[in-house]
């Protein structure tokens, strides 16, 4: 089988036009990333079908759901999809075991590879059965939603900012599951995001999107270590590496991160040796120096190689693109100090980490 | 408080009338309601006119525009001859014929209300769960719309009840076809029978009575979201 996705459609509403042509993995998670308006949503939307494009053209993993040439357009309720609205939308006149049953109960048995159970015990909805939409809080209508749409067995998971609507706290309730999803079912998730904390811990896959073009297609980790990134991500600014955990420090509460070129030590938390783990370092926690400091309270140092330079949010600010073994890192220094320790593609430096997110 | 006779035949037609007209509403009224709430043509203004013209006009204006329909040169009276069903005016089927273009706004506007207030979301969460237009209609539009039916439901039953002008326009007034309880009390009032007029007006002041607290009691409004 081919694992991937085909999507080319053009719409156009007069003030808002989408017109993308993506080639996406057809595996583990993509995220649709890019401010409000930038067509994202309505991406989504015509891929499952809710919006109507019938010029487009849509293949998903080897089974074509549209194409004009062929005159092929599945109708949304026969797309093998589960979709995650941004309010849950759960039907207020049934109860939770009823809303879960009413995908499952349309697709047929042969069809089915995700039971009632394994969904409710995915999203850890089990207490919720017997309750009604209305009685539920934000988080747990939200986890609802989401494992109501995994019931129909879905052959693409699309969600369409499921957090965007809850408060930190039950983001941090929803994401673990999210992450679990992602490691559970072999389906790929297209995951619209205007948060770039979301996107860093759950994407691996990212289409930035602006004005209803794909400004930017690749493997997450590469993409966002882009100088050349469409859209200004500010403060938010930085790389994700895919590690390893190495070996822990149990004295001092740290894990070593090991990566292809260097290892990080992190905050121990309660990782498993061996496990693959995700961090996030942005770009203004990296500093550089060009001999290796020392008496520094800087645990992390890494020798590296600058790439290339470009300009930055601020006049005074410079991003330099770093390569450290074979990862990309981004680094936010002034203009000045550029200037003074002579920075240029190729020079040698060592790179300070200040801090790093682990993204577990 | 009795009844007599001619009394009771009145009551019996009159429930026989409302519940036939109101069922009948509820078949026809709910796909003028669905399409009224969700076009975005041009006609919607002037159909949702059309349907609620009953609501302003006089009784005896619709009547007679109706009693000229289904007479011998209207086009209603054209159809019903050619199916060999003969003329409607004067006859129990003209009486309910006349009872739902009467009573259609008070069906169709709870209904379309209803519609409208049901977000697109509900459509568009079943179509992702498999469910087909006729399916989601049914299983998620019909149960989401149910306060709004029985609103319709109840509103058309006793509008239709409560009708007189109409009626007498197209009914007349024939023990056991087409007098009802409102043209009883009025022939009563007619022959200075005030006692037993008395009788059949109370009882449908509270019939009236009981059929709204029934409404309101069922079918709360303002608690829900």
């Amino acid at each position: 089988m081919n694992w991937l996705i085909r999507a080319r459609f053009k719409l156009d509403y007069g003030a808002f036009s989408l017109d993308v042509d993506l080639e996406l993995p057809g595996r583990g998670v993509t995220a649709l990333f890019g401010p409000s308006g930038s067509g994202k949503t309505s991406l989504l939307r015509c891929i499952a079908g809710l919006e109507h494009a019938p010029d487009g053209f849509l293949q998903i993993n080897g089974s074509i759901w549209q194409d004009p040439a062929q005159r092929i357009y599945v109708p949304t309720y026969q797309r093998p999809l589960g979709y995650v609205f941004q309010e849950a939308s759960l039907f207020p006149h049934l109860d939770v075991r009823r809303n879960l049953e009413y995908g499952m109960k349309r697709v047929p048995v042969s069809e089915r590879r995700v039971s009632l159970d394994h969904a409710i015990e995915l999203l850890g909805i089990g207490a919720l059965l017997a309750q009604k939409p209305g009685t539920l809080s934000g988080g747990e209508r939200q986890r609802v939603g989401i494992a109501r749409a995994l019931t129909v067995s879905p052959k693409i998971l699309l969600m369409d900012e499921p957090l965007a609507a809850l408060d930190l706290a039950r983001k941090q309730e929803i994401l673990p599951f999210l992450e679990r999803l992602h490691d559970e079912l072999d389906i790929p998730i297209l995951y619209v995001s205007h948060a770039p904390d979301e996107v860093a811990r759950l994407a691996n896959h990212i289409v930035v999107m602006g004005s209803g073009r794909a400004l930017a297609n690749g493997p997450l980790g590469e993409t966002l270590a882009r100088l050349d990134l469409p859209i200004r991500l500010g403060e938010d600014t930085g790389v994700v590496i895919e590690a390893r955990v190495g070996t822990r420090d149990a004295e001092w509460h740290l894990v070593r991160a090991d990566f292809e070129g260097g290892s990080l030590w992190v905050r121990d938390m309660g990782t498993a040796i061996g496990a693959p783990v995700r961090v996030r370092i942005l770009a203004r926690d990296v500093s550089l120096a060009l001999v290796r400091p020392e008496q520094t309270s800087i645990l992390n140092q890494l020798a590296g190689k600058v790439v290339a330079l470009a300009d930055d949010t601020h006049p005074s600010l410079v991003l330099v693109r770093l390569q450290v073994g074979s990862t990309p890192l981004l680094a936010r220094v002034t203009r000045l100090s550029a200037s003074l320790l002579g920075l240029a593609p190729g020079k040698e430096v060592w790179v300070q980490v200040k801090s790093v997110a682990l993204l577990g | 408080m009795t009844f007599d006779n001619p009394d009771l035949a009145a009551i019996w037609l009159t429930v026989k009338l409302a519940t036939l007209t109101t069922a009948i509403l509820i078949f026809i009224g709910t796909p003028i309601a669905w399409w009224l709430a969700h076009t975005r043509s041009w006609w919607k203004g002037p159909a949702g006119a059309l349907v609620a013209m009953p609501i302003v006009l006089p009784p005896t204006v619709l009547g007679f525009y109706l009693l000229v329909a289904m007479g011998p040169d209207g086009p209603i009276g054209h159809f019903t001859q050619s199916l060999g069903l003969g003329l409607l005016p004067f006859t129990f089927w003209g009486l309910v014929v006349a009872s739902v273009f009467y009573s259609l706004p008070f069906v169709v506007q709870p209904i379309q209300n209803a519609f409208e207030a049901i977000s697109e979301r509900h459509a568009e969460a079943a179509a992702t769960l498999r469910a087909s237009p006729l399916d989601t209609f049914l299983t998620v539009m019909l149960p989401l719309a149910k306060p709004g039916y029985l609103t319709a439901m109840v509103m058309g039953f006793a509008h239709t009840v409560g009708e007189f002008g109409v009626v007498l326009m197209i009914g007349g007034n024939i023990p056991d076809k087409t007098r009802v309880v409102s043209v009883q009390i009025y022939d009563h009032v007619e022959a200075m029978e005030y006692m037993h007029a008395h009788t059949l007006a109370a009882s449908m002041v509270i019939f009236s009575f009981l059929v709204l607290l029934g409404l309101y009691t069922l079918n709360p409004t303002g608690r829900r979201k």
